[in-house]
């Protein structure tokens, strides 16, 4: 494209200067390339050792059983797993209906002053330090009750779900087309029910999306739960009684002296990198059905596999 | 409130339904306001008593000594502000380079490959890039970084270069950190660059410019407020980061003088005496210390929300 105009002057000095101008680009274009390289060099790097130290400690009681005593074989962290997972169903029932219909309110009410205060303020909410959340938590919900709760580890973890829920669906509502709304409308329908059964069903695929990716964000939280959900050694059911979770488990074995613990840290962080993946493998499938939706819309990153 | 315009035009009055529905999704919009609102309220109502006993000396303060009751949080401050300083340092020129190459130099059919690896690094859990520093940046740290900065380069002497070589140190947190951030600073600049409209792309290049001069003079002066606003958002991971950081940085309450030196963040000083603090000075002191990572990730993340929202709203996206 450039050496048109260089031969259009035909100057010996523009040719050598187009020459360097194009060295240059190719020298960046290199640099870029090989830094974009060493950025991605270490997720293969941990990656690789998850799998590699993680492997070895696997087994299928590992899933199942309890945590064996230091020195005594075959312990597993088969509380730790069901505790997270009890841990992200309170944190769905807390997260997921407030994220639901604030994002709604904001799909439909674009740019007043409190639509754009609640949406700046979702995103100022989302960055905040997961472990202020777990201290606020603490004095809320742990300190009058007297005790660490699996609730209070859930209601922590559904506060952080809450402004991704919210910014996911009101992405997704907004790709809705406005006529398909005004056709409900036209043909009688109230407005809750030309939301809820016209525009909400429409975006459902891209808001099952939103949904499990902060469920596979909260999931490997930690910070939040040490103050609340506090881990234990037992398996338990009672969502007042301390609980375990499986990145507390992680940490508390990764700090320990004893190989054997440090050994199924790695085993722990790979059923828990295992378990992030797969929901956030869910997630692209259903996002599969949200492109057909958004042809030409823009895509928007309240929905992708990333904080 | 506001619905679509012409929602009630031919209602007689507004149905039941409509009513209730709207009062719900309003609710549940207040939510948000009403939960950083009470964050802040509670946060400040427990530390005050720490504040008004300790006041200044809290965040001025070099000595925590809880047998003493004496509360200064000044080295685990510096601590944060220093590890999350060799954080960004190392982290923003790749993050950059990363989102230049998977939004304008990629060949297309490596773009989604590419960027769906980075959002994955981006998903895994910060405790387990903790495991990762504690059992192999932490090591090789101590047993070649080091060796090789104190004995090969002869730098011993030099100012933040020296120091015994126990591993873990600000610098694994830096690194661990740098890992951490890289992921998420990338796309969030990716989306900056995506952001930027095509004309302006088109326009350098129909002028004669090479890609490079094209990137650098029509694409990044148009995004610099939003790149500016991505590395701050990276800035505001980093400090208020608790696991990772906590598992690799030594947690040593002393101002550190060597990137050698164990340190201490507010965020590890947060996640390990917490749960275990005693006495009612002990707790508000920690609340007070909360208090000031939460003022100071609000106002990094507000300004860097703001530079960002600027980019996107100037090349007509948001």
């Amino acid at each position: 494209m450039t050496s048109t105009v260089a031969d259009g002057v035909g100057t010996q000095r523009r040719k050598r200067a187009l020459a360097k101008r194009r060295t240059a680009s190719a020298v960046m274009t290199w640099l870029v390339c090989s830094a974009g390289i060493v950025a991605v060099v270490p997720l293969l790097l941990i990656l690789g050792h998850i799998a590699v130290r993680g492997f070895s400690a696997m087994s299928a009681t590992f899933l199942v059983r309890l945590p064996a005593p230091a020195g005594v074989a075959g312990g597993g962290m088969g509380n730790a797993i069901a505790g997270t997972l009890i841990l992200l169903a309170i944190a769905s029932v807390v997260g997921l209906p407030i994220g639901l219909g604030a994002g709604v309110y904001l799909a439909e009410h674009r740019t007043t002053r409190l639509a754009n205060t609640v949406r700046f303020l979702a995103d100022v909410l989302n960055g905040l330090p997961s472990i202020v959340l777990g201290v606020f938590a603490w004095q809320l919900l742990v300190r009058p009750a007297g005790h660490f709760s699996a609730l209070a580890g859930g209601v922590t973890l559904g506060v952080l779900m809450i402004p991704l829920v919210t910014r996911a669906t009101e992405e997704m509502v907004r790709l809705v087309p406005v006529s398909l709304s005004e056709a409900a409308l036209a043909l009688g329908f109230s407005e809750w029910r030309t939301t809820s059964t016209v525009v909400l069903r429409t975006a459902l695929p891209g808001i099952v999306t939103g949904a499990l990716v902060a469920m596979a964000r909260v999931a490997g939280e930690t910070a939040p739960l040490l103050f609340t959900a506090f881990g234990n050694a037992y398996w338990s059911w009672d969502v007042r009684r301390p609980i375990a979770a499986l990145p507390l488990q992680i940490y508390a074995y990764a700090l320990s002296p004893f190989d054997d613990w440090r050994g199924q840290a790695w085993t722990g962080a790979l059923v828990l990198v295992f378990l992030v993946l797969a929901i956030g493998i869910m997630a692209r499938l259903a996002i599969r059905s949200r492109q057909r939706l958004a042809r030409g819309a823009s895509v928007g990153r309240w929905t992708r596999v990333l904080p | 409130m506001i619905g679509p315009p012409n929602s009630a035009v031919f209602l007689p009055r507004r149905p039941l339904g409509d009513v209730v529905f709207r009062t719900c999704i309003t609710a549940c919009a207040l939510v948000i306001p009403a939960l950083l609102v009470l964050l802040g309220g509670v946060i400040a109502w427990a530390a005050w008593p720490a504040i008004r006993i300790a006041g200044s000396g809290l965040v001025l303060g070099s000595t925590w000594d809880v047998a003493h009751n004496k509360f200064g949080a000044l080295p685990a401050i510096v601590g944060t502000l220093l590890s999350s300083a060799i954080a960004l340092v190392l982290a923003t020129p790749l993050a950059i380079a990363a989102a230049i190459l998977t939004a304008e130099i990629a060949p297309r059919w490596l773009r989604t490959p590419l960027t769906f690896l980075i959002d994955l690094l981006a998903a895994i859990p910060s405790v387990v890039y903790g495991l990762w520093g504690i059992f192999v940046v932490v090591p090789l740290l101590r047993s070649v970084v080091m060796p090789f900065v104190s004995d090969t380069l002869q730098l011993g002497g030099v100012p933040w270069f020296s120091g015994p070589a126990y591993g873990p140190s600000l610098l694994a947190a830096g690194l661990v950190l740098a890992i951490m951030i890289l992921p998420y600073i990338a796309s969030v600049l990716r989306e900056v660059l995506l952001a930027v409209p095509q004309s302006q792309r088109e326009a350098a290049l129909a002028l004669g410019a090479t890609r490079w001069e094209m990137i650098r003079d029509a694409v990044l002066p148009f995004a610099r407020s939003g790149i500016v606003g991505g590395v701050m958002l990276g800035l505001g991971r980093a400090l208020g980061e608790t696991m990772a950081v906590t598992m690799v940085i030594g947690n040593s309450n002393a101002i550190p003088t060597s990137f050698f030196d164990p340190a201490y963040t507010v965020a590890s000083l947060l996640a390990n005496e917490f749960s275990e603090a005693s006495g009612a000075l002990h707790l508000s002191a920690l609340m007070a210390v909360a208090g000031v990572l939460l003022l100071t990730t609000l106002l990094v993340n507000a300004l860097a929300r703001w530079l960002v929202w600027r980019v996107r709203r100037a090349g007509g996206v948001a």
